[in-house]
């Protein structure tokens, strides 16, 4: 399953190599940086993002769309709500 | 709903323990919460200036592995814990507190630390910031 069949990503973060928690970190910067509505995508190979994403997405209230298992690496999706 | 806050009390000056300070001060602000953090000891002779540009210390109870261990994170470019710490203070509410106590007992001014430290607090002080969220010691 791949998340450009479902959305259209407005910006890709691409955190690949960084380690727990700095794809989380990046991810928010660039969320704080984008328009309500953009929907963003972190490219990470460390396994904390995956659980880590969806936690901050809820608690911070914004859409958590899927986790996509890429080529070694995961490709998580999140519309920015507010 | 009252503010989430994470309080740390970091004893330790190894960097083993500072960077499980780090990173849990960038979850906690990820998760929009307030940290203090209070450097006490050990952990506040850490950020003395250019200290942790030098310290290599790991815990005595797993010394041997400390070269490997910094080998390890070096070659994975792993961020430093005083840069996952910044990068944890741009993203949220992080207050990093120096102890009163400490600072008399060795002789130290706010100017002798990294600038990462925003002030010098006394403990009454700590704790009652503290007061509701949830504290550790470490």
């Amino acid at each position: 399953m791949d998340a450009a069949n479902e959305v259209r990503i407005d910006r890709v973060v691409d955190a690949r190599g960084s380690f727990c928690p700095g794809p989380l970190m990046e991810l928010i910067r660039a969320v704080k940086e984008s328009q309500v509505g953009d929907v963003l995508a972190v490219l990470s190979t460390e396994s904390g993002s995956a659980r880590d994403v969806p936690a901050w997405a809820q608690k911070a209230g914004h859409e958590f769309i899927g986790v996509f298992e890429k080529d070694g690496y995961n490709e998580i999706v999140v519309r920015k709500a507010r | 709903m009252a503010e989430e806050k994470l309080s740390m009390v970091v004893f330790s000056g190894t960097v083993d323990k500072l960077y499980p300070v780090a990173i849990m001060a960038s979850g906690a602000v990820a998760l929009g919460q307030r940290v203090d953090i209070f450097l006490t000891f050990w952990g506040l002779m850490s950020l003395r200036k250019g200290a942790p540009q030098q310290n290599q210390q790991v815990s005595k109870d797993f010394e041997a592995m400390g070269p490997e261990m910094m080998r390890i994170m070096k070659e994975k470019n792993v961020p430093s814990w005083l840069d996952t710490l910044r990068t944890a203070k741009e993203i949220g509410d992080v207050r990093v507190h120096a102890c009163a106590m400490t600072m008399d007992l060795f002789d130290l001014k706010q100017e002798d630390l990294e600038d990462v430290v925003d002030d010098i607090t006394g403990v009454a002080q700590f704790l009652t910031e503290a007061q509701g969220g949830t504290t550790l010691f470490i």
